[in-house]
C-alpha cells in the first residue's frame, strides 16, 4: 500500500508548491535542522561525558515531530515520549534550556531532576516526556477529559512510538478516550523498530492505524519522512478531533537512522535497510524539493544551517555556564511540604 | 453511622463542594460502588462528576493524574489493593515523581481510594495487605483511616493536599458503626491518635488492625497490663514524634499490621524507635503481622494466617513478662 506522500499521486509538486507558502517552508525545514543540529551535538556531548544517562536521538524522524508540531494550537497540550527532544524544542522550550536539563543543571527545565527523557514544561503546554513506553498516554486521555469537562476547545496531543503499541496502555486509552469522547489526537511515529524488535516481530497485524477500527475511531496513516505530508494530514487530524471531539489515530511511518539509545550493535537491522531509509532522509527530500521548486537557493539553505548551528552551539554555551543544583536541594520537589518521609525530621542517633 | 456511610458522606460533602472534584472507578456509579460507598451519588451529581470506567485500572489511574495536572480534583476508586497492582506503573512512576521529576512545574492532586485487607475467605487474589507498598514511595502519602470519624474526616483532607493520597480502607471496616468526632476544622489527618492510654506498652497499630488491637488491650487489662494504642492513621509520611512519645513512656514496643512482616510497616516502625529511643526500652521492639503465605481460602488457615486478637495478646504479654529479648510472635 502506498502512504498519503505530498509527492504521493494525486498530490503533485505542483499543487504542493501552490499551496506551501515559501516562508513555511523555510520555517518548517528550519525546525527539522534546529532538531538535527540539536541532536547531533547532544551526542557530541554524551561522547564529552557533558551528558549522561540515556539519550534516545531521534535522527531521522525529524519530519513527524516538526510536521506534527506546525499543526497545533498554542493551547493545544502535549504528551510525548523519550525520544522527545524535538517535540519539546518545536513546542517553544528554549534550546538552552532543554541543554540545560541534559546537563543537569539548574537552569534545565526540571532542574536537572529529568534530563532526557523528561523535558516538561507545562507553560508551553508541554507535560513531558514519559520513559516507561506507553506511560504518557492514559495521562493524556485525563488531560483532555479536563478541557472537555471544563468545555475548553484545546486537542491534546500524544506522541508515542509503535512499541507502545503493545503495551495495555495504548488499548485501554484508545478505548477509553473513545468510550468518553475525548479530543485526543494519538500520534503513532511508527520508526518500525520497539528499541531492537522489529514491527513485524510484535505486531500480529503491523498497520497501527487500522487499530482505531477495533476503537470505533477514525484511523489515519502518512509518510512520516515527508513533513509536508506529516503537517497536512496531521491539520486534518487535529480538524477532525477538535470538530467531532472523538479521539483519532494517526500513524506516521518514519525511521531512525541511529541507535536506540546512544550505541547498540544494530543486529536487528541489515545495512541496506538503514542505507534504504537514510535515502529518504528529510534533511535531504525536503532541501532538494524546496531547491526544484525554487523556493529556496543554495546559500539560503547554508543560512538556515548556520543559523540552527549558531542557536545549537548558544544552547550549549548555556547550559555550560549554568550552575549545579545544590545537594542541599536533593529534597526539593519530592512532595509540596518539605518533609518526605515522616513528619518531623529524625534527630541524629543517640550514642 | 457506619465506616461505609461516612465515606459516602466525605464523597457527597467534596463532591458538592468544589466543582473541579469527580468521582471514577469500576461501577462507582450505577452500581453504588463494590461496598456501596458511592451509592446514590450519580443521581445526584450526573455521569460527569461520577464516571463508571473500564476495567482499566492503569488507565484510569493515568486519566486521573492527567486531569489532576489540568486542574480538576479526581478521587480515582481503584476497589480493591488488589486490582491497585495492575496501576502501579501511573501510581508510582507518574504520580508519585512527576513533581519532583519536573523541577516542581507540576503538582499532581490526585486522591485514590481503595479497599484492603483479608478476613473475608477470598483467597490469596483478593485479601491484600500492600498499603506499605505505596507508603514505601516518596512522593506519596498514604492514609489508612481506622474509625468512623477518620472515615468521614480524612478525605477532605487528602482532596486538599496539593500531592497524591492514596486512602487505604479495610474492607472489615465498612460495616462498623460510629459517631463522627469533631469536624474538618479541628481534625489532623496526618497525625497519628492515642487510642487507648496505657504505661505497660505500646502497639502501633492502623486501619483494620485497630480492632483488634483494642480488643487485646481489653483482654490483658485484667491482668494489669495496661496497653497504649496507637493508631497510626497516615503510613507516609509516619508521625515518628507521636510514636517515639508512646514508647518513651511505655519502653516497650509492639507492632500490629496486617500486612506480611517481612519488609513490612513493623520493619520501618521498630527501626524508626530502635534508632530514636534504643536506649530506653526494656525489651527488643516486636512486631505481629500476618504469616508468610499467600493467603488461603479455608476459613480456619485463613484465621490462623492473620493476626488474632489472641495473638496480639500473646505477643503483648511476653513483651511485658520478659525482660529478655523475646521472639517474634507466631
Amino acid at each position: 500500500m502506498s502512504l498519503p506522500s505530498s509527492t504521493g499521486p494525486g498530490s503533485g509538486p505542483t499543487a504542493a508548491t501552490a499551496t506551501v507558502a515559501a516562508a513555511h517552508a523555510r520555517r518548517l525545514l528550519a525546525d527539522m535542522l534546529l532538531v538535527r543540529r540539536f541532536e547531533e551535538r547532544a551526542a557530541e556531548c554524551y561522547t564529552q561525558g557533558k551528558i549522561r544517562g540515556f539519550l534516545h536521538l531521534a535522527v531521522g524522524q525529524e519530519a513527524t515531530a516538526a510536521g506534527g508540531m506546525a499543526a497545533l494550537e498554542p493551547e493545544d497540550r502535549v504528551v510525548a515520549a523519550y525520544r522527545e527532544h524535538g517535540h519539546a524544542l518545536l513546542r517553544g522550550m528554549p534550546p538552552g534550556m532543554v541543554m540545560a536539563e541534559m546537563f543537569g543543571r539548574s537552569g534545565g527545565c526540571c532542574r536537572g531532576r529529568g534530563g532526557s527523557m523528561h523535558l516538561i514544561d507545562p507553560s508551553r503546554r508541554f507535560y513531558g516526556g514519559y520513559a516507561i513506553v506507553a506511560g504518557g498516554m492514559p495521562l493524556a486521555v485525563g488531560l483532555a477529559l479536563a478541557d472537555r469537562l471544563e468545555q475548553r476547545p484545546h486537542v491534546t496531543v500524544c506522541f508515542f512510538g509503535d512499541g507502545a503499541v503493545a503495551e495495555g496502555a495504548f488499548h485501554e486509552s484508545l478505548n477509553l478516550a473513545a468510550l468518553w469522547k475525548l479530543p485526543v489526537l494519538f500520534f503513532c511515529e511508527n520508526n518500525l523498530y520497539a528499541m531492537g524488535t522489529g514491527l513485524e516481530r510484535h505486531q500480529a497485524m503491523p498497520w497501527i492505524y487500522r487499530k482505531a477500527a477495533a476503537y470505533g475511531i477514525e484511523g489515519m496513516v502518512v509518510d512520516g519522512m515527508d513533513v509536508l505530508a506529516v503537517e497536512a494530514t496531521t491539520r486534518l487530524a487535529i480538524e477532525l478531533v477538535r470538530g467531532t471531539g472523538m479521539p483519532l489515530l494517526l500513524e506516521a511511518r518514519t525511521y531512525r537512522f541511529r541507535a536506540h539509545s546512544m550505541y547498540d550493535a544494530e543486529r536487528y537491522r541489515s545495512r541496506e535497510e538503514v542505507a534504504h531509509w537514510r535515502a529518504r532522509d528529510p534533511l535531504e527530500t525536503f532541501p532538494r524539493r524546496l531547491r526544484d521548486w525554487g523556493l529556496i537557493d543554495e546559500e539560503s539553505l547554508r543560512e538556515l544551517d548556520d543559523k540552527a548551528a549558531a542557536t545549537v552551539e548558544a544552547a550549549v554555551r548555556e547550559a555550560e555556564a549554568s550552575p549545579v543544583e545544590p545537594i542541599g536541594d536533593l529534597y526539593r520537589d519530592v512532595s509540596e511540604d518539605p518533609s518526605p518521609a515522616v513528619l518531623e525530621p529524625s534527630p541524629e542517633p543517640q550514642p | 453511622m457506619t465506616y461505609r456511610e461516612a465515606i459516602r458522606e466525605a464523597l457527597r460533602t467534596a463532591l458538592h463542594a468544589d466543582p473541579r472534584v469527580f468521582l471514577v472507578g469500576e461501577d462507582v456509579g450505577r452500581y453504588g460502588g463494590a461496598y456501596a460507598c458511592s451509592s446514590g451519588l450519580l443521581d445526584e451529581f450526573g455521569p460527569d462528576r461520577v464516571r463508571d470506567a473500564p476495567l482499566s485500572e492503569n488507565t484510569f489511574v493515568g486519566l486521573g493524574i492527567g486531569a489532576a495536572i489540568a486542574g480538576l480534583r479526581p478521587i480515582v476508586e481503584l476497589m480493591t489493593i488488589n486490582f491497585a497492582l495492575l496501576a502501579l506503573d501511573q501510581i508510582v512512576n507518574n504520580a508519585a515523581t512527576l513533581r519532583h521529576m519536573s523541577g516542581g512545574q507540576v503538582s499532581v492532586p490526585l486522591v485514590i481510594r481503595m479497599a484492603t485487607g483479608a478476613g473475608r475467605q477470598l483467597a490469596a487474589q483478593h485479601s491484600h495487605s500492600l498499603e506499605v507498598w505505596f507508603a514505601h514511595v516518596p512522593g506519596l502519602k498514604v492514609l489508612a483511616p481506622a474509625t468512623v470519624t477518620d472515615a468521614r474526616l480524612m478525605l477532605s483532607a487528602a482532596l486538599a493536599d496539593p500531592d497524591p493520597v492514596v486512602i487505604c480502607e479495610h474492607a472489615l471496616l465498612y460495616g462498623a458503626e460510629g459517631e463522627v468526632d469533631g469536624d474538618e476544622s479541628d481534625y489532623d489527618a496526618w497525625r497519628a491518635a492515642v487510642r487507648r492510654t496505657g504505661r505497660d506498652l505500646t502497639l502501633v497499630t492502623s486501619g483494620g488492625s485497630l480492632p483488634k488491637c483494642l480488643a487485646a488491650a481489653d483482654a490483658l487489662a485484667p491482668d494489669r497490663i495496661e496497653v497504649e494504642v496507637l493508631d497510626l492513621k497516615c503510613l507516609r509520611p509516619l508521625d515518628l514524634d507521636a510514636i517515639t512519645a508512646s514508647v518513651a513512656k511505655t519502653r516497650r514496643l509492639l507492632t500490629v499490621d496486617e500486612g506480611w512482616t517481612t519488609c513490612g510497616l513493623a520493619a520501618e516502625v521498630n527501626t524508626a524507635v530502635a534508632e530514636r529511643t534504643f536506649y530506653e526500652l526494656d525489651a527488643p521492639p516486636a512486631r505481629v503481622g500476618t504469616a508468610e503465605v499467600p493467603m488461603p481460602y479455608a476459613r480456619q488457615l485463613e484465621e490462623a494466617a492473620l493476626p488474632s486478637v489472641a495473638g496480639i495478646a500473646a505477643a503483648a504479654r511476653r513483651l511485658v513478662s520478659s525482660s529478655v529479648p523475646v521472639e517474634p510472635a507466631p
